[in-house]
């Protein structure tokens, strides 16, 4: 199969877009959300790694592009795990607990994309 | 869910492969597959990081942690610990000498910091070997743009008011070597890459075709286009195998797509690539001697004029470009000639990439903005010499170049100025030298070569660099007398004067740099 014109050529464009997302977002983009996923082994074990893949899932689903999903260690919250910091730039930085997979949705829709603190899943307003 | 979580990149770059890169990249393979994390985390073979010296590089993205010196064993740490659990692995960051502490980001590294890639820009940013990667980040909208929106004229404008010169090392105006190609009435017309690159210690253009190789087939056909060429061919030394495989295989997937063939993007031009092996003669660097080559001749320059621009290739108009001078121009059509124009000095634009070898301590690939000082090159990015010793001379230019030293180290770097202090751009070779190395034994060293690279074809330097080697080789053994350095010194401007292409003309400059800056150590040999 041939590419035939410019418009194309960028469908592979976009379409591989994805693939390589990644990289450009870590190249020091001044705008880019940080979302980092604790992953120690309470995390991992209260599903963590679940979270971070619905994260990844739903940018691309949502095509936000500047926002990249780390994974860390563990910031001793393991009473409220899985944890998530959101980091954007110019904000203090917001510490989610018991963010299991299906929250992200909301995580996503108003905080990274509203821009308003999702305050139930604050850690500080978690009944520990 | 198409695009992994995570991306591990590692380089499989000609350095990295040769400390056992590949071995890192299987066992992270399996162990990957082994903790069930196959899918969401992907392994991608990239092209050279440059900094080789802490090779194997492996980077981690998007959390962008650089790890260097990986060994295979080091593998399972990774995975286990970095991807799986979120913790880096401190022991394999790179550490910075300075301040004595790790560094986990590419740009905290002072290697990195004064560099600025525009021809490596997709060196360790992308699979070479995968066609779809190059898109994403843009790749083919140049010829794209150039065949559905611009003319021949326009596109050639555009190179020469970008101010863009040959990187092989002679520095020619490129718009300018297209206007005059363009202009022949013969048809047909060609286009060559030179990939003979065969400076001791260079591999700024392996690097490149191992990196990236599209952004040169892509900037071929651009060259194509603009000059009237439907036929491209990259000369390339055999003995890069591995770049050799990568173009291939990228010259076949971009005739798949159809951005080599008949009627790319849908209009009348047609271009394809072919591949010319050559023996690794570095006279094959030689525009004419490489045409010869290409021909199936003997490796030897003709004289000039008539220049290849009117008649090259079986007697065709042929332009021949270096691979880092191609690598340049697909970021030119796309962000203009005034932006290219705006890097750099004076007569000198955009950036050059040079290799960092010898007695420094971050040996590798860096690239830089014209006009940066050689001491930024050698101690900012280059971490200074080895060992804590003492910074003697700097050879640039290969064996056609000369010695810079200490007192010429604040030259800001363009073709004019390292003419001016008695060496030349060349291609891109640095090699430095510390206080223990003998000047004259280095001259030797270069004359040794030129005189085993010399085709043969005029007598000056046929036989010329051997009389210049066996009186340097009789001075080092402590047998000269005053009068072989005055036989010496004035064979070297005979040669000079008299040799029919560029490697003779130039073989002696060793000798002559090295009699001007460290005329104490040939006496020290006489006296001896």
């Amino acid at each position: 199969m041939g590419i035939k014109s410019l418009e194309e050529l960028k469908e592979i464009r976009d379409r591989y877009q994805g693939k390589v997302g990644l990289r450009q977002s870590a190249n020091g983009q001044e705008d880019t959300i940080e979302v980092l996923i604790g992953m120690a082994t309470c995390g991992i074990s209260s599903g963590a790694r679940e979270t971070l893949n619905a994260f990844v899932e739903e940018f691309e689903k949502q095509g936000i592009a500047n926002a990249k999903v780390v994974s860390v260690g563990c910031i001793g919250y393991c009473h409220s795990e899985p944890t998530v910091q959101i980091n954007m730039k110019g904000k203090e930085p917001v510490l989610y607990g018991n963010v299991k997979k299906d929250k992200v949705a909301e995580i996503v829709e108003k905080h990274i994309k509203g821009g308003s603190v999702v305050e139930s899943l604050l850690v500080m307003n978690l009944r520990i | 869910m198409l695009g992994a979580r995570t991306n591990i990149m590692v380089c499989t770059g000609t350095g990295c492969l040769a400390s056992e890169s590949e071995k890192v990249l299987k066992n992270l393979e399996l162990i990957l597959k082994a903790r069930g994390y196959e899918k969401e985390v992907s392994i991608v073979k990239t092209g050279c990081f440059g900094f080789c010296e802490q090779g194997p590089i492996v980077k981690i993205e998007p959390d962008n942690i650089f790890y260097v010196r990986v060994s295979p064993k080091d593998a399972k740490d990774i995975i286990d610990e970095h991807i799986i659990k979120g913790r880096p692995v401190e022991r394999l960051l790179y550490k910075r000498p300075d301040i004595n502490q790790n560094v986990r980001r590419q740009e905290e590294m002072p290697f990195y910091k004064k560099q600025m890639r525009i021809a490596l820009r997709n060196c360790g940013l992308i699979n070479p070997e995968d066609i779809n990667e190059y898109i994403a980040f843009g790749g083919y909208e140049a010829l794209g743009k150039v065949l559905t929106t611009m003319s021949g004229e326009q596109v050639i404008d555009v190179v020469k008011r970008s101010g863009l010169r040959g990187r092989g090392g002679g520095g020619f105006p490129t718009g300018l070597k297209w206007e005059i190609t363009r202009k022949q009435q013969s048809q047909p017309k060609f286009i060559i890459c030179n990939a003979d690159e065969g400076d001791p210690g260079a591999f700024m253009d392996r690097s490149i075709l191992e990196g990236d190789p599209h952004s040169v087939l892509e900037a071929m056909a651009i060259g194509g286009y603009a000059i009237g060429a439907d036929k491209g061919i990259i000369y390339i030394r055999a003995e890069y195998p591995l770049a050799i495989e990568r173009l291939n295989t990228a010259i076949s997937q971009a005739r798949e797509l159809g951005l080599l063939g008949n009627n790319i993007f849908g209009t009348d031009f047609s271009f394809d690539i072919n591949i010319k092996y050559g023996a690794g003669a570095f006279v094959c660097g030689e525009e004419t001697a490489l045409i010869n080559s290409c021909e199936g001749k003997r490796g030897e320059p003709n004289y000039k004029p008539p220049y290849p621009a009117e008649e090259g290739y079986w007697g065709h108009p042929t332009c021949v470009n270096n691979v880092e001078t191609f690598a340049n121009i697909t970021q030119i059509i796309t962000k203009g000639a005034d932006w290219f124009a705006s890097i750099g000095t004076e007569k000198s634009k955009g950036t050059k990439v040079f290799a960092l070898a010898g007695k420094i301590n971050n040996v590798g690939l860096v690239e830089v903005p014209m006009g940066t000082s050689l001491r930024e090159i050698i101690f900012d990015i280059g971490g200074g010499i080895q060992g804590g010793k003492k910074f003697k001379a700097v050879q640039t230019g290969g064996p056609s170049g000369g010695v810079i030293t200490e007192k010429d180290l604040d030259t800001r770097i363009d073709y004019e100025s390292l003419l001016n202090i008695g060496s030349m751009m060349g291609s891109g070779g640095m090699i430095v030298m510390d206080e223990t190395d003998n000047m004259v034994r280095i001259a030797k060293f270069y004359l040794e070569f030129t005189m085993d690279e010399s085709c043969g074809r005029c007598t000056p330097c046929r036989i010329g660099t051997k009389r210049l080697f066996e009186i340097l080789n009789k001075i080092t053994s402590g047998k000269g007398a005053m009068n072989d350095i005055d036989a010496l010194k004035q064979l070297s401007y005979m040669i000079k004067g008299s040799s029919l292409c560029g490697l003779g003309q130039t073989a002696p400059n060793p000798v002559i740099s090295t009699m001007r800056h460290f005329w104490d150590e040939y006496l020290a040999f006489i006296k001896a």
